[in-house]
């Protein structure tokens, strides 16, 4: 084996450990509610205007360019509809959580990091503070629950940009293109969709909290640690996406 | 004229055949034996790099050794839970080289985030009168709610040098409590040591390259070589001893 390939089986192996210890740690008191309801303002008011404006020009160009398509075969009526699941079923989930992981991830792969790399964690701990329980727990938590919210922002930010976008071409009213919106809209196109975003939102916090954790003394390791938690939790996003897709076809 | 420390009973701290290598070729420690005996201060020299810093890391459990036997307060820190090793964490104080202070909050809130959840018992008023009064012990009351980021490094070291204390650890270990500082300031730093020693009878290692804090610090110093104790004596033996080596410390 090569070293690289060596590389990534052990780090997949450190990672499932540190996931584990995660729930372990979990359900132990005492509980950080504090610095859990902390981060989660955080982790959303960092990331909300970026998948605001992403989840609007996602759902304006999408309706732009399949306009042309659509009306060769004369189902421009089906336009709305169309954005709409795409968006909320693919779209807006895996966009939100790519802009996360370039966003959060490597921003607690930073923080966590450069905490390590100038002995804070270190401090925690001969104080008798479990620095996972209070750094890690409550990011990984944050994460879990904050992505889903902004997913579900980014879907009605995106629905709202492709009225925009029919409004180019044509003359709908807000309130039939709501209706369209929701007549082709299934509670099957939701609950995966959804059920997905969390476990989005977990890698992400989980990747950049292992990257920070993990970091090598040094301050240039600690850009390191921000850039592979951005590739890292991107590409997993991806695997978990295809595995999320495969699943749902099994089962709907 | 210091107390005897032999009258006193068990070590509190007992290291036996401790050795310590990072990665093939870079064995740090190769056999340390030490022992701090109670209400003693241990002065640690050694030139950079000889691990000193380790040492102490091993104590408080944030490195593994590789081998050997530490004990504190008569307890093998090598095999216990991490529940028990909390406990005896909670005795201890660390000072570190880099003062290690939270980056994210402010010098208050670093001292209060030890003793808050340590002293549930203290009301938020009782947690920023002790607060204060620390801060005042190390001279720098004035900066109780300025960031880490705002503050030098000497003025670092000394909020560093407060969190520690804040907890009344019995045993305390120094890494290097007056480097970056004024003579002034140093020697200021050095007879809190020592008035610590005194009040809340605590034992301490106390590593640095100050030789007029450890002069007056020390009861006993030690000279770390090459991985292994070299030399240990009082500072005047030492001062006055064979090995050139040695001596070289003190000019
Ligand atoms: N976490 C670590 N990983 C790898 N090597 C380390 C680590 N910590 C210390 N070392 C190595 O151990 C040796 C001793 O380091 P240590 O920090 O104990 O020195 P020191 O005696 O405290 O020096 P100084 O007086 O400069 O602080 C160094 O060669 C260092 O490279
Ligand atoms: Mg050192």
């Amino acid at each position: 084996m090569t070293p690289d390939t060596k590389n990534i089986f052990s780090d997949a192996g450190n990672i499932t450990k540190f996931a584990l210890r995660f729930f372990i740690e979990l359900f132990k008191p005492p509980y950080e509610i504090k610095e859990f309801i902390r981060q989660c303002f955080r982790t959303g008011y960092k990331s909300l205007p970026l998948v605001a404006i992403t989840g609007f020009i996602m759902g304006l160009v999408l309706t732009l360019q399949s306009r042309p398509t659509l009306a060769g075969f004369g189902a421009e009526s089906w336009l709305p509809g169309m954005v709409a699941l795409s968006l909320i079923r693919e779209i807006a989930p895996v966009i939100t959580a790519l802009i996360c992981a370039g966003n959060i991830a490597s921003g607690i792969a930073a923080e966590l990091g450069s905490m390590k790399v100038t002995e804070q964690i270190d401090a925690m701990e001969v104080s008798a503070i479990n620095p996972y329980k209070y750094l890690a727990v409550t990011r990984i938590l944050a994460t879990t629950l904050m992505i889903p919210i902004l997913v579900f922002f980014a879907d009605l930010v995106g629905v709202f940009g492709g009225y925009v976008g029919m409004n180019i071409h044509s003359d709908i009213s807000f309130m039939r293109y709501v209706d369209k919106v929701f007549e082709s809209l299934d509670f099957v196109d939701i609950l995966p969709a959804t059920i997905k975003t969390f476990f989005f939102g977990f890698v992400i916090g989980l990747i950049g909290c292992y990257k920070g954790f993990t970091a090598a003394n040094g301050t240039e390791s600690v850009g390191k640690a921000a850039n592979s938690a951005v590739v890292s939790a991107s590409l997993t996003i991806f695997i978990i996406d295809m595995l999320a897709v495969q699943i749902t076809d099994l089962f709907f | 004229m210091k107390p005897d420390p032999s009258t006193q009973d068990n070590p509190v701290i007992e290291i036996k055949g401790l050795y310590k290598s990072f990665g093939e070729n870079n064995d740090v420690l190769k056999g340390i034996d030490l022992t701090v005996k109670k209400t003693e201060n241990l002065v640690l020299l050694g030139k950079s790099g000889s691990g000193k810093s380790v040492i102490i890391k091993c104590i408080a459990g944030l490195i593994e050794a590789d081998k050997g036997e530490i004990k504190v307060f008569d307890t093998s820190i090598f095999d216990i839970t991490n529940a028990k090793l909390n406990e005896i964490r909670l005795r201890i104080g660390f000072l570190f080289q880099s003062s290690a202070l939270y980056d994210s909050m402010s010098v208050r809130e670093n001292l209060a985030f030890p003793l808050a959840r340590h002293s549930k018992e203290l009301t938020e008023e009782e947690i920023n009168l002790t607060i204060e009064k620390e801060l005042e012990n190390v001279g720098l009351a004035e900066a109780i709610d300025k960031m880490p980021s705002e503050l030098s490094g000497g003025m670092r070291k000394r909020i560093g040098l407060a969190r520690t204390l804040i907890l009344k650890p019995e045993i305390i270990l120094y890494d290097e409590p007056t480097t970056g500082l004024d003579s002034i300031t140093s020697r200021e730093i050095s007879e809190l040591i020592l008035s610590i020693q005194k009040k809340n009878k605590t034992s301490s290692i106390i590593i640095t390259h100050d030789m007029a804090c450890a002069k007056l610090t020390g009861d006993r110093l030690l000279i770390l070589k090459d991985g292994v104790i070299c030399a240990e004596g009082s500072y005047d033996a030492l001062e006055k001893g064979e090995d050139k080596w040695v001596r070289s410390f003190f000019v």
